[in-house]
């Protein structure tokens, strides 16, 4: 068997897909949490309860009505999405004069509230969502077998972080958006209607973490619990990347995913803790961030 | 937490019922602490008393600070774990086991500290989440905490060699003594010269550093005596139960010391108190019901963030009532 390091190359390679999967996650999570944080300056921790909601309404909308995964990967999203808008629009909306920790706070009992009802209707337990058909199987790399899913997983959420990477910098709506996250106060008056565009970001923040929760339902299983665990790891995630820069975001989310990937291979015990250990060391040395520009 | 919501008008020249008032209702509680014991379960009281001081204490730092950690069950549970270990393994006395963990909790506080206070804001809450979630792992892993299954059966001993603290009753006023002298402490704290500057810092960061303090070394000071105070309540929370477990230092302890606190009303000295005992009076009184307690605890949150968000004695102290009274709504 290869060795590479000291450790069989198979296992190597194995955790760091695995390390990628999981990037893949907080680099969509901690990318929404940018947008959102951008331009509404609310720290959303509803993130992970939107990440499970995407999970169980695809869940709920296969057993439910039989609608497949592809589908749902759209649908889901919009649905969360549309709540998020509710929710924005008729309660954090009126938090935004006030110090931001409202925000938090607001967000926090909404997490809170989502997934105490979701665990009074489904329990804690985690339910298993089947792999679509179409990406069934694995294929042998030679030196790796890469189940097809799992590539798809990590070919999905790039193309997401890029597409949304595009749709901030390059378009028309993004350049509102990164003025209005400048001065909101100038734009508005230029006659962008603002307020609509913070509806959007949060539902399009909400959306991108639902399209997260269906992309992990068939990996891991579908349960009220897994927003929580993964939206604090997300969060040390956006501590190191700093959140001024959304393609910051994404890079720092795919670089500690691989960073904890590699930690299972050479000192397991520490795989837990490694990005809360790299958040600390980064704050002694650059407490801005990585990417990020204020303190 | 800055007040730029807090709006009152100027309270009119204190009218002097405020003090009077405060006096009355302070005999008043302090005779119902001493007597409730017989009327009231003495380890639901206990309770109660160890989580107001938690939030009393975390309240030093958010509502005479300005910062929100979002971590504080590590320093809680962390001085449950330090005194559990030291009165069970150690064998020491509980008075020394207390001492152990609030030292624990209090060091713990300073690494924390020293990290954290590095971002401010938003920032501060979200890494001092993510460091207690790492504290949450160590214990997972540690050898001393027996993992899932927590510290098991921790001898409540002999308080100072005379105290049978094994007696409910005795316990119940050794607990009291504790939080008393907590309190104390905290009232103390805040009215000093020292407690001054902390509410500069709350109120305008950038002008107490103008006016030549090192806010970073006042802002930790206040972080480390806030940990030290929750460790205290921690440490006396393992000796009234007997165990110590990962409940205590999970993020949902940290949230709901959080809720107390704004129940109850930031920056004010007796809100925490009183949102501690309801919070605690509505878990034990849901404990039965199917419906988790997350669920109102979510919501209660969410009404209090939108509603009234001075928690129900800083909302009476700011009413007109309250006002004519001569309270004010600060401190």
């Amino acid at each position: 068997m290869t060795m590479i390091f000291g450790v069989p190359m198979a296992a190597l390679m194995g955790q760091l897909l695995i390390g990628l999967i999981n990037g893949s996650f907080y680099a969509l999570l901690s990318l929404g949490l940018a947008v959102i944080f951008g331009l509404l300056r609310v720290i959303n921790f509803a993130h992970g309860a939107q990440y499970m909601l995407g999970a169980f309404v695809a869940l709920l909308l296969l057993t439910w009505t039989g609608v497949n995964y592809w589908i749902a990967l759209i649908l889901a999203p919009l649905i969360v999405g549309t709540f998020g808008a509710l929710v924005e629009r008729t309660m954090l909306s009126r938090l935004y004069k006030l110090d931001h920790l409202y925000g938090l706070l607001f967000t926090f009992g909404l997490a809170l509230t989502i997934e105490g009802t979701f665990r009074y209707f489904f329990g804690s337990s985690g339910q298993p969502y089947p792999t679509p058909p179409a990406l069934a199987g694995g294929v042998n790399l030679g030196f790796m077998f890469l189940p097809i899913y799992r590539g798809w997983v990590i070919v999905a959420s790039l193309a997401v972080c890029i597409a949304v990477w595009l749709l901030i910098e390059k378009t028309k709506l993004g350049s509102y958006l990164r003025a209005a996250t400048e001065n909101p106060v100038l734009v508005q008056s230029f006659g962008v209607n603002v307020p609509l565009l913070l509806t959007l970001t949060y539902a399009l923040g909400a959306s991108l973490a639902a399209f997260a929760g269906v992309l992990a339902a068939p990996i891991y299983q579908v349960s009220p619990l897994m927003g929580t665990n993964i939206i604090i790891v997300v969060f040390a995630v956006v501590v190191v990347g700093g959140m001024g820069s959304i393609l910051g975001a994404i890079v720092t989310g795919y670089m500690l995913g691989i960073a904890e990937g590699l930690t299972k291979v050479f000192y397991p015990e520490a795989s837990n803790t490694v990005i809360f250990v790299i958040m600390a060391i980064v704050l002694i040395l650059r407490p801005a961030g990585l990417f990020g520009k204020d303190v | 937490m800055s007040h730029s919501d807090a709006t009152t008008p100027q309270a009119p020249a204190t009218v002097p019922a405020a003090g009077r008032i405060k006096a009355v209702i302070l005999l008043a509680m302090l005779g119902f602490l001493l007597l409730v014991p017989m009327f009231l379960y003495p380890i639901f009281l206990m309770k109660i008393l160890c989580f107001a001081l938690f939030a009393a204490g975390f309240n030093l730092l958010l509502g005479y600070t300005g910062l929100l950690s979002f971590g504080h069950a590590a320093f809680f549970g962390g001085g449950a774990y330090f005194t559990a270990h030291a009165v069970k393994v150690w064998g020491l006395s509980p008075e020394l086991g207390i001492l152990v963990g609030v030292a624990g909790a209090a060091g713990l506080g300073l690494i924390m500290g020293l990290i954290a206070i590095r971002r401010q804001g938003i920032y501060f809450a979200m890494i001092t989440l993510a460091l207690s979630q790492m504290f949450f792992f160590f214990c997972l892993q540690a050898a001393f905490t027996n993992g899932e299954d927590g510290i098991q059966s921790v001898p409540r001993g002999t308080f100072l060699g005379v105290l049978d603290l094994s007696n409910q009753i005795n316990m119940y006023y050794f607990v009291l003594g504790v939080f008393l002298a907590g309190m104390l402490a905290i009232w103390r704290i805040i009215n000093s010269p020292f407690g001054m500057i902390l509410k500069s810092i709350r109120e305008n960061e950038a002008r107490a550093t103008s006016l030549g303090y090192t806010v970073a070394r006042y802002k930790l000071a206040a972080f480390v005596m806030s940990a030290a105070i929750a460790g205290l309540a921690g440490s006396v929370k393992s000796l009234v139960f007997q165990f110590a477990t990962l409940t205590d230092v999970g993020w949902q302890m940290s949230g709901e010391v959080i809720l107390m606190t704004l129940l109850g009303g930031i920056g004010t000295l007796i809100g925490p108190v009183i949102g501690a005992g309801l919070v605690v009076t509505l878990q034990n009184y849901l404990a039965t019901s199917p419906l988790p307690v997350t669920v109102i605890t979510g919501v209660v949150f969410m009404v209090c963030v939108l509603l009234f968000r001075r928690g129900l004695v800083g909302e009476f102290y700011a009413s007109r009532i309250g006002r004519s009274l001569g309270f004010k709504s600060d401190s």
